[in-house]
């Protein structure tokens, strides 16, 4: 049977892919961001996962404003990195475990969860930064090392799902993997924050010490993580913290005692705090 | 209006459903420019591109003259106003340095520092505001 084995909570700042596609990794600027995903990435390598279940949001590119689903599962044979604006990242096609996300589709639908299924889906920066920071380069014409299954997650037009019922998504994700006949080693990635404000005349707005306590209850409370409000995102995290509510499915995904293997923090990437946690499920 | 649970926080527009319907036609105006052949339309001609979305007056002259808070207090949202910034060349960073006044270079120095404190920047009484 399939097994998630952990999950990877992992900012998904557009820069970050920028400063990986130009090789300014090593400019100052950028070193103390790299730095804090060395472990990450020598821990990937390790855990050599078949399929990444990752949960990140699209910024307008494979959904404008025409159709805003709420969850969005990703059922295509394969997704190509989306032009943005400023061309395609060059960074290879993503490939899907097929089979397995139809199950998935089919699993989530029976448990109350009325996903929205694309079969043609563009993935932006949002999927393919976290596969850089944690897989490291990876180039054009070669292959990411892992089938990848996105989940995509309004989180641009509020409300966000709550924190609540990302949580208990989360869940029903485990059920569909978990069920899934092949043997397959399985990450679940979330995406996304920590605190940061893109617009308006607060933009700029980290909360250091917020952020700092999210990553602890990540590993300690994630019943308690689940319970935030909206309100308190956007007041203490900035307009676009709100994307932290996408970290409750990987954390919903997995047992509630869990293994914290690393953690990295790092103001700033752009307008953004990076953050980073790595869950080991306890066998 | 009802007043909104987030409507106390200062500097801060929440692109919520209202916002979105309001702004409709400006953000489709704007993800339009994702693509490069649409981009190379509106350089040559702004406002014959600009003909194609039915936005208010008020939206189309904030395209014009790139008023940025504007734009966002007519509903538009940053994930497409940035289409508009990236068309100028303008990125995240020195958009945002523009939105707070605070110029580029002071908004980059900001964020080098750690970014702006949550410490007076919770509610619109501590800007002085209703």
């Amino acid at each position: 049977m399939a097994k998630i084995m952990a999950g990877v909570g992992c900012s998904h700042v557009p820069a970050i892919g920028v400063a990986m596609d130009t090789g300014i990794t090593h400019e100052e600027y950028w070193k103390p961001v790299f730095k804090g995903f060395k472990k990450s990435r020598e821990w990937m390598k390790k855990q050599n996962p078949d399929v990444i279940f990752l949960i990140y949001n699209d910024h307008c590119t494979a959904f404008d404003a025409r159709c805003i689903p709420t969850f969005a599962l990703g059922c295509g044979a394969e997704f190509q990195p989306a032009d943005e604006g400023w061309g395609p990242r060059p960074v290879p096609a993503v490939k899907n475990h097929q089979k397995m996300a139809s199950h998935i589709a089919q699993s989530l639908v029976l448990n109350e969860f009325d996903i929205t299924i694309m079969n043609e889906m563009e993935v932006d920066h949002g999927l393919t930064v976290p596969l850089s920071v944690m897989f490291g380069d990876i180039k054009q014409n070669d292959e990411w090392p892992a089938l990848v299954i996105p989940l995509c997650v309004n989180v641009v037009q509020y409300p966000a799902p709550t924190g609540n019922r990302c949580y208990n998504l989360g869940k029903a994700i485990r059920r569909a993997i978990e069920s899934y006949e092949e043997d397959l080693n399985v990450i679940i990635f979330g995406t996304g924050g920590m605190s940061h404000q893109l617009q308006y005349k607060r933009a700029g707005l980290i909360n250091s010490d917020w952020d700092k306590r999210f990553l602890d209850l990540m590993t300690e409370d994630p019943v308690g993580a689940s319970q935030i409000t909206h309100l308190e995102y956007l007041r203490e995290t900035g307009s676009e913290g709100i994307e932290m509510v996408m970290w409750l499915i990987m954390r919903g995904a997995l047992n509630e005692n869990v293994t914290e293997v690393h953690r990295h923090y790092h103001v700033p990437a752009s307008n953004t705090a990076v953050g980073h946690i790595i869950l080991e499920n306890n066998a | 209006m009802t007043e909104k649970e987030y409507d106390n926080i200062p500097g801060t527009i929440v692109f919520d459903a209202d916002k979105s319907r309001e702004g409709y036609h400006l953000n489709q105006f704007c993800i339009s420019l994702r693509l490069q052949k649409n981009r190379d339309a509106f350089n040559k001609n702004e406002e014959a591109y600009l003909d194609a979305y039915p936005m208010s007056k008020e939206q189309r002259e904030a395209v014009l003259k790139r008023e940025w808070n504007l734009l966002l207090e007519l509903g538009g949202n940053i994930y497409y106003t940035s289409k508009l910034a990236a068309n100028d060349g303008i990125n995240f960073q020195n958009l945002a340095g523009r939105m707070t006044g605070m110029g580029v270079d002071s908004y980059r120095e900001m964020m080098l520092k750690g970014g702006r404190s949550i410490e007076g920047n919770r509610d619109k009484s501590e800007w002085g505001e209703d």
